[in-house]
């Protein structure tokens, strides 16, 4: 086993325990922080695959605003009778039957495809991806649109979240 | 024996290769070596820190400070982290005892974290990375994680709130601390710590001090200390977040707080005043971090400065500030910078600094008049008459009646 | 050698489990977070191919910073319904919103 492959064995062990507390645990705030652990182990693996960019992305993204924001969320809804009852619904069984069937099935069709084990080819060296990806984004041969798309979306998911949790007075 | 740090990691490298260890694990051992030195570096720096900000504060406040441990009271720090270590361990009714006690740590470790990235001299550096200014956000993000989950494994109304403050702050005042740290970025076309330094032949603050002063500001709502300190808040809400932790665990909340304000002077230092640039440093790079600590100890003194000579503002004047003038400042500063750095592609680097400087200088000019207009206005409003409470007609005959 | 292989099983792993937490758990948020693990398992899942197959061209790291910011959209709006929910109803368990099932 290479190094590479202990780290990848281990940060795996750990993402998917977390990731099996978050759909678990009661508490819903440690659901919450059993997210956050299982967001880092998400954020190793892209450093895993060279994308050291999109490791700290994912840690300003979904650490730094959408897990505080669901910590939020939890706190500002909590209901003392929610915690009471059972946290998952009646048919949780079948959840999870098909949850197992759809991973079988996914692994089953990966395997049976011929690219399952390539290895891992060789960076291009020199090459700055965050430039080209910089680039590549904002340039009318590239990416531009979906790149423009993205931000009006994101601008127009500002204006409705504010529209919806305005509190209206009357 | 100009780069002292280097040659010791290549002396260990043989040592280690003569022994017969591989390649790989070398590369480990000295990796880890190079982060306990770092990380133990800074925390003797922030022992001394403690007697610094109390020797500093007092004489802000005309006394004298710690002068009965050791000579000056150097020794002031020891016996206070003595004096923390031998506190009873509290723990609250009710807390979340795991997050309870993990909480103090991520506060430290968050703090901590962002040295790897902070260049030392031009060969010494944790990890030079091209993302650097975006993992000093990202750390940033840890901060804030670290007081939320202090606040809620308390159990406590009062720690709850301090969180919520917090977040409120932190959440607001990284929008203009990211777009003012974009303009170094730009101007340096890079995001790595060293070549944003190396691009620093003149020094960013006399390019862009809009950007810097905007930087400053933010980093110090960020760091929650005064006129910022809503989070912690003495005489509203006790102690905010860390009202319940007692101990050490206290103190690795004070100790990373106050390591904090040195963490953020050093980048300061590095993104605006050229971090480890200074006379001589290419032939003894070992001044580099000379010269880095002086910049950030004169960063620090800046912050000391401010904290102890404002008062604390509103929550809700400290939120306008932000989105009203900060905020559209700093979004209008990077449009300027950005436009002009492409007009004034292949001009020299005079001309380039001076029109810089000069398209900054009008920003703050119309910034002020701006301002003027809008105080003038508030200070008629307020000026006004306005309506006393008065009781209401029927009561007040009643009253006359009663009379 | 650490293969293709490792991290597609890892996604799959990753998006079932975000999968079961959003068809068996009640309370909305718990239902969002699952839909953030099935999320992460994309993005994984377009990272490793962009790694495995065509690290020369950018195309895939474009899709992943696109879903990211679908994801930080797809929060914002979402945390905020639940926010207008529970203000209206006093609830964010998905089973008790159910106003148009009379």
């Amino acid at each position: 086993m290479t190094v590479l492959q202990v780290i990848f064995l281990i940060t795996a062990v750990v993402t998917l325990g977390g990731a099996v507390l978050v759909v678990t645990v009661r508490n819903l705030i440690h659901a919450a922080l059993w997210l956050i652990l299982t967001l880092f182990g998400v954020a190793v693996m892209y450093g895993l695959l060279s994308a050291t960019f999109f490791t700290v992305i994912q840690v300003v993204i979904y650490i730094g605003a959408i897990a505080i924001l669901m910590i939020f969320a939890i706190m500002l809804t909590r209901r003392v009778k929610q915690e009471a009852g059972s946290s998952v619904n009646k048919g949780w069984w079948l959840a999870g039957l098909m949850s197992l069937v759809l991973f079988t099935a996914l692994v089953w069709m990966f395997s049976t495809w011929s690219g399952f084990q390539t290895t891992l080819p060789v960076m291009p060296a020199n090459v700055d991806m965050v430039k080209v990806l910089g680039t590549a984004l904002v340039s009318p041969n590239g990416y531009v649109i979906p790149f423009e798309i993205a931000s009006v979306l994101l601008l127009a998911a500002l204006i409705g979240a504010v529209v919806v949790a305005w509190e209206r007075k009357s | 024996m100009s780069d002292p740090v280097n040659s010791i990691a290549e002396w260990l490298r043989m040592i280690l290769s003569s022994w017969g260890l591989s390649e790989g694990l070398i590369t480990v051992i000295l990796g880890v070596l190079g982060v306990v030195i770092l990380a133990s570096f800074v925390l003797i720096v922030d022992i001394m820190l403690v007697w610094i900000e109390r020797k500093i504060v007092a004489r802000f406040q005309d006394r004298f400070g710690p002068n009965r441990v050791g000579p000056y009271g150097v020794l002031q720090p020891i016996a206070d982290v003595i004096k923390l270590l031998i506190k009873e361990d509290i723990m609250p009714n009710g807390a979340d005892k795991f997050i309870f006690n993990i909480a103090p740590i991520i506060a430290l470790a968050a703090v901590l974290l962002l040295w790897a990235v902070v260049p030392l001299a031009p060969t010494i550096i944790g990890a030079d990375i091209n993302v650097a200014v975006l993992y000093v956000v990202a750390i940033g993000s840890l901060g804030t994680l670290a007081i939320i989950m202090a606040g809620w494994a308390s159990n406590n109304k009062y720690a709850l709130l301090g969180a919520f403050r917090t977040v409120a702050l932190l959440i607001a005042y990284e929008v203009p601390m990211i777009i003012a740290l974009l303009v170094p970025v730009l101007l340096a076309r890079s995001m790595g710590m060293q070549t944003i330094v190396a691009a620093q032949s003149t020094w960013y603050i006399f390019v862009v001090p809009l950007a810097a002063v905007i930087l400053f500001i933010s980093s110090i709502a960020e760091l929650g200390r005064t006129p910022f300190d809503i989070s912690e808040a003495e005489s509203e809400i006790v102690a905010g977040f860390h009202i319940e932790y007692t101990g050490m665990k206290f103190g690795l909340f004070y100790a990373g707080e106050l390591l904090h304000a040195l963490t953020v002077s050093a980048l300061i230092s590095t993104l605006f005043l050229g971090g480890w640039r200074g006379p001589f440093v290419d032939q003894v790079p070992i001044l580099g971090p000379v010269y880095l600590f002086i910049k950030s100890f004169f960063v620090y003194y800046l912050i000391m400065w401010i904290r102890y000579s404002f008062p604390r503002v509103r929550i809700d004047q400290m939120l306008g500030f932000n989105w009203k003038f900060l905020t559209p400042l700093a979004l209008c500063l990077l449009i300027v910078v950005a436009i002009l750095d492409k007009l004034l592609v292949g001009t020299s680097q005079a001309v380039y600094v001076l029109v810089m400087l000069g398209a900054n200088l009008m920003i703050v000019w119309a910034t002020v008049l701006i301002l003027r207009k809008y105080a003038r206005v508030e200070r008629k409003r307020i000026g006004e008459e306005r309506p006393v409470a008065v009781p209401p007609d029927t009561e007040s005959s009643e009253l006359v009646g009663q009379e | 050698m650490i293969s293709l292989s490792y991290f597609l099983v890892f996604a799959a792993a990753l998006f079932c489990i975000g999968l079961y937490g959003v068809l068996a758990r009640k309370n909305a948020i718990a239902i969002l977070m699952g839909i953030e693990l099935m999320l992460n398992a994309v993005i994984i899942n377009l990272l490793a191919f962009w790694r495995f197959r065509s690290p020369e061209m950018i195309a895939g790291q474009v899709f992943a910073v696109i879903v990211f910011a679908v994801a930080a959209a797809e929060v914002a709006v979402g945390l905020a319904l639940f926010i207008s929910i529970y203000r209206r109803r006093n609830t964010i368990a998905a089973d008790e919103i159910d106003l148009l099932k009379w």
